[in-house]
């Protein structure tokens, strides 16, 4: 964490100026997104703010209590489907359950997508603390390997369920919820609460389980306890991260919530640099640009000279390759567990407004 | 030596730890009283440091019983017994590796996180005025061990010395009764290890505290502790006095057979 | 339920456990030795599979000589994978080495779908190894008989490895304490890439025999006896061979006989093993036959 014990207030000022600057200019360019981006680039816009905060909530993890977690696709499936089931009429309900009708008593429940996408989050949590109880007892190596084990456990789970989530057929035709304002909006409550928590004595709690564990425990920080409410807010964030997910692309599905989702989480996380959270919201932006940007490598690709088929494949190639080089030549990833500051830009070179909304 | 009982600190009745085969505490019973300076000394593998980590929670004792004060504190977990008012440091550093100087000890402040994640995240009113009377605090023993310039330093990145006084100031932050410090002198010259011992008596007048200390080379801490107990292969050979424990001849053969 | 099917879902018991043990042991040799869960493994099994597929479609070898070349050639690349992604992490911390792992897995796992195809292939399982043959009441195919035999075969020279050869020793040494071993002048390069070499040669067998036995190969094939055959070694207590290959055919009897016993469960079928790594970490968190350590303070 940035230490501004020496900053003169008159600097302060005009870095909090920057920071209105950015965050009016930001507010600006979401409103233009919305208006005039085409219906794909929007999507992608979008799909920024929602990995944002899938990120930030892996990071508080990893990054932050030092937990290494890969089974945050489990969550997210949670939070998507209730939130889902909560929000789809009826008939809708009906329409997707043409194998296996429906439970009753959730197929007449229809309630509005603010307390929908909140009870997805608790949902989340709640699985979240009750996996979190008995796993985090272990440590690193098996806690990775048991979250990972219970994110499968959900799924095969939720495949199994038919008469409540439509098996392996998933559900289609959410309602468009998730719209530039409400994602946009997401994202930004998380990173406040995120930066607002690093910020706190309990954040510091948290970074202190992650530096050394025995040490926490004897300054007499209830180590557990921590990072099972670590763990448990963690997953409501993914809860809510999946929530927001299904009711952008509208179709969920259990074969959407495997490892490979926890992967392109944990790659920005990492890229970002574990326990930064302007880094994660960099990496966020930055990967899912790039992540439809490169679709192109798995089209036929044009040389000029020669023409190649199109090789599906070719863009993960890529991003696996992306990740394994920062992991060896730059473990830490862009930020390391820096902190985005304006001073540390204008101390690089002036890059104006370039991305706001950040740096709180 | 028939002082009145309630001036008890610290008492271990009949502790044994064991692993597997091996009895690394054998039938240790340790009587500290208030503000007294005890030594645990003992040639390496001695089972001292087994001892801290039964006291301190690390380890739960194979059998006997652990009081501090009147309270039997047998099982407890670690973070329960430092809240009960006893704080260590380690043999081997063990400081925050990412936390700068000031935070490392603010941590130790923050021990009861009463206010819960909410309400540290929201910042409010009861929060900002205790993280606000923690700073005072933490920079106020900062400033008494003369570390105070060094607060937004990288905790990792002191020399060892201070790393190490640094350790001392992070228990003290947790405004313990006891303090039990692991080799506090290890790895520093002679004129360091007096110094140091200068500093754990002044801190001890100073913070009220009971000080229990583990530290192989006998004659480090002949000056400054009032009590020692020795202990050879899990077994308690001796305590008394530093001028008994010196003549003690089975202390004599311990530390000669060993060094 | 008759005695005539009960051995036969003993005998696919038996290979489908075979199976999980040979890629198991890669898993607890590479953790023993580096602390790191190889998440490539599984992807290394699959990569065996397709190098015999190809060895017998494209250059029509004799599947034995495939079967050989493929195991030598993945053994390699097991070696190579080592050196490239694993070697200049091995001091950094454990997370970084993990996230390599992951990454060199996915790496695999896009490239087999950009060379191998994304489509299923067919494999042609040679004649000898898909005939029917009867034992008394028991009928099943060569190949469900060939994979326990040749699994006991390795696992019989890697014990006299590990246990009475000098590089055994210096395996042993390494995984007790890399530094030490060090400076004992074990050279720990060697012995890494030695043990990555036979876990990878133990991984291919058993994606060639999978392959026979289960005849079509998809470039994620690796990734479910993968993860599973790592909570094998985990069950089995990690770090330990004979762990391994009890966890192994563990959870492959287990999985056969509930299939057999308790079809309706059969969607479940994946999530066995993690139900399984599950209580197994909480009620001995070492696993059956494994260690128990205490954290130095």
């Amino acid at each position: 964490m940035k230490t501004n014990a020496t900053a003169s207030p008159l600097k302060i000022t005009r870095n909090r100026l920057y920071t209105l600057i950015a965050l009016g200019a930001f507010v600006v360019l979401a409103i233009v997104a919305d208006l005039f981006f085409d219906a794909f680039t929007l999507r992608v816009f979008n799909l920024c703010a929602i990995y944002i905060v899938l990120a930030l909530s892996l990071n508080m993890l990893n990054g932050f209590t030092g937990l290494f977690s890969l089974g945050h696709a489990g969550f997210m499936a949670v939070g998507a489907y209730v939130c889902a089931l909560l929000t789809m009429s009826p008939q809708l309900k009906d329409m997707n359950f043409f194998l296996m009708p429906m439970v009753p008593w959730l197929r007449n429940v229809t309630i509005p997508f603010l307390p929908a996408i909140i009870i997805g989050g608790l949902a989340a949590a709640f699985v979240g603390f009750l996996i979190g109880a008995p796993v985090l007892r272990l440590r690193d190596d098996y806690l990775a390997i048991a979250t990972l084990g219970f994110g499968e456990i959900i799924r095969v789970l939720i495949t199994n369920a038919q008469p409540i989530t439509n098996g392996a057929q998933g559900l289609k035709g959410l309602p468009r919820f998730s719209t530039t304002f409400t994602v946009w909006i997401a994202a930004a409550l998380v990173t406040l609460f995120m930066v607002l928590l690093m910020r706190s004595s309990y954040g510091r709690a948290m970074k202190a389980v992650r530096d050394d564990e025995l040490a926490a425990e004897a300054m007499g920080i209830n180590v557990f306890k921590v990072k099972v409410t670590s763990f448990t807010v963690s997953s409501f964030l993914a809860g809510i991260g999946g929530a927001l997910l299904g009711h952008m692309i509208t179709t969920i599905d259990p074969k959407m919530f495997t490892f490979m989702l926890t992967f392109n989480i944990l790659l920005i996380v990492v890229l970002g640099g574990i326990g930064s959270i302007s880094g994660s919201v960099i990496a966020a932006v930055v990967v899912t640009i790039l992540m439809e940007v490169l679709r192109f490598l798995d089209e036929p690709l044009n040389f000029i000279v020669f023409k190649t088929a199109a090789m599906p494949g070719l863009r993960m190639v890529v991003f696996s390759i992306l990740l394994m080089v920062v992991v060896i030549y730059r473990q830490r990833g862009l930020m390391g567990n820096k902190e985005f500051s304006w001073d540390m830009l204008t101390g690089l070179f002036v890059r104006k407004g370039r991305k706001g909304g950040t740096n709180v | 030596m028939s002082e009145p009982t309630s001036d008890l600190m610290l008492r271990t009745d009949h502790v044994f730890m064991r692993f597997g085969g091996l009895t690394a505490v054998n039938d240790l019973n340790l009587e500290i009283r208030k503000n007294e300076i005890v030594g645990l000394i003992g040639p390496n593998g001695a089972g001292k440091t087994t001892a801290f980590n039964v006291i301190t929670g690390m380890y739960r004792p194979s059998e006997g019983k652990v009081f501090f004060g009147s309270d039997d504190i047998t099982g407890l977990k670690p973070h329960q017994i430092t809240a009960k008012g006893i704080a260590r440091t380690f043999q081997n550093i063990r400081l925050f590796k990412e936390m700068n100087v000031l935070e490392n000890v603010l941590v130790a402040c923050d021990m009861s996180i009463a206010t819960g994640m909410f309400g540290a995240t929201l910042h409010l009113p009861g929060y900002v005025k205790r993280e606000k009377e923690a700073r005072k605090f933490s920079m106020e023993l900062l400033e008494k061990v003369g570390l105070k310039h060094l607060a937004f330093e990288k905790g990792t990145s002191l020399p060892y010395g201070q790393q190490r006084r640094l350790e001392i100031v992070r228990a003290l932050a947790t405004r313990p009764k006891m303090l039990l410090l692991d080799e506090p002198a290890a790895g520093m010259n002679p004129q360091e290890s007096v110094e140091l011992m200068e500093f754990i008596r002044k801190i001890r007048d100073e913070f009220d505290l009971t000080i229990l200390l583990i530290e192989h080379h006998m004659q480090v801490v002949m000056g400054v502790c009032e009590h020692m107990y020795v202990l050879d292969y899990g077994v308690t050979i001796a305590h008394g006095d530093p001028a008994s424990i010196q003549k003690n001849p089975k202390v004599i053969e311990a530390y000669l057979g060993v060094d | 339920m008759t005695l005539s099917l009960l051995l036969q879902h003993i005998v696919n018991a038996l290979s489908l456990g075979s199976l999980y043990a040979l890629i198991a042991i890669g898993y607890t040799m590479v953790y023993g030795i580096l602390r790191l869960i190889n998440f490539a493994h599984g992807d290394v099994f699959m990569l065996g599979a397709y190098v015999a597929f190809y060895g017998i479609t494209l250059v029509s070898l004799p599947w034995w000589a495939a079967l050989l070349i493929a195991i030598v050639l993945t053994a390699m690349f097991g070696i190579g994978l080592e050196r490239v992604a694993y070697k200049p992490l091995r001091d950094s911390p454990r997370i970084s080495i993990m996230i390599s792992a992951i990454g060199a897995s996915f790496l695999l796992e896009s490239l087999g779908v950009l060379i191998f195809g994304g489509r299923p292939k067919g494999v042609p399982v040679p004649e000898v190894l898909s005939r029917v043959i009867r034992i008394g009441p028991v009928s099943t195919v060569v190949i469900s008989l060939i994979i326990p035999l040749f699994t006991f075969g390795l696992l019989a020279v890697l014990v006299y490895i590990v246990n009475r050869t000098k590089t055994g020793m210096a395996m042993r040494a390494v995984s007790t304490d890399i530094e030490a071993s060090r400076l004992m002048a074990v050279d720990v390069n060697r012995i890494v890439s030695f043990t990555f070499g036979i876990g990878s040669l133990l991984a291919a067998f058993g994606g060639i025999m999978w392959s026979f036995k289960y005849p079509q190969l998809n470039p994620l094939m690796g990734v479910m006896p993968g993860l599973k055959c790592f909570i094998a070694a985990v069950i089995g207590g990690i770090g330990s061979i004979g762990g391994a290959v009890l966890g192994g055919f563990l959870l492959g009897g287990i999985e056969i006989m509930i299939v057999a016993f308790l079809p309706t469960l059969s969607g479940y079928r994946d999530a066995f093993a993690f139900v399984l790594l599950i209580v197994v970490l909480l009620v001995k968190p070492t696993g059956l036959l494994g260690k128990r350590q205490t954290e130095k303070v």
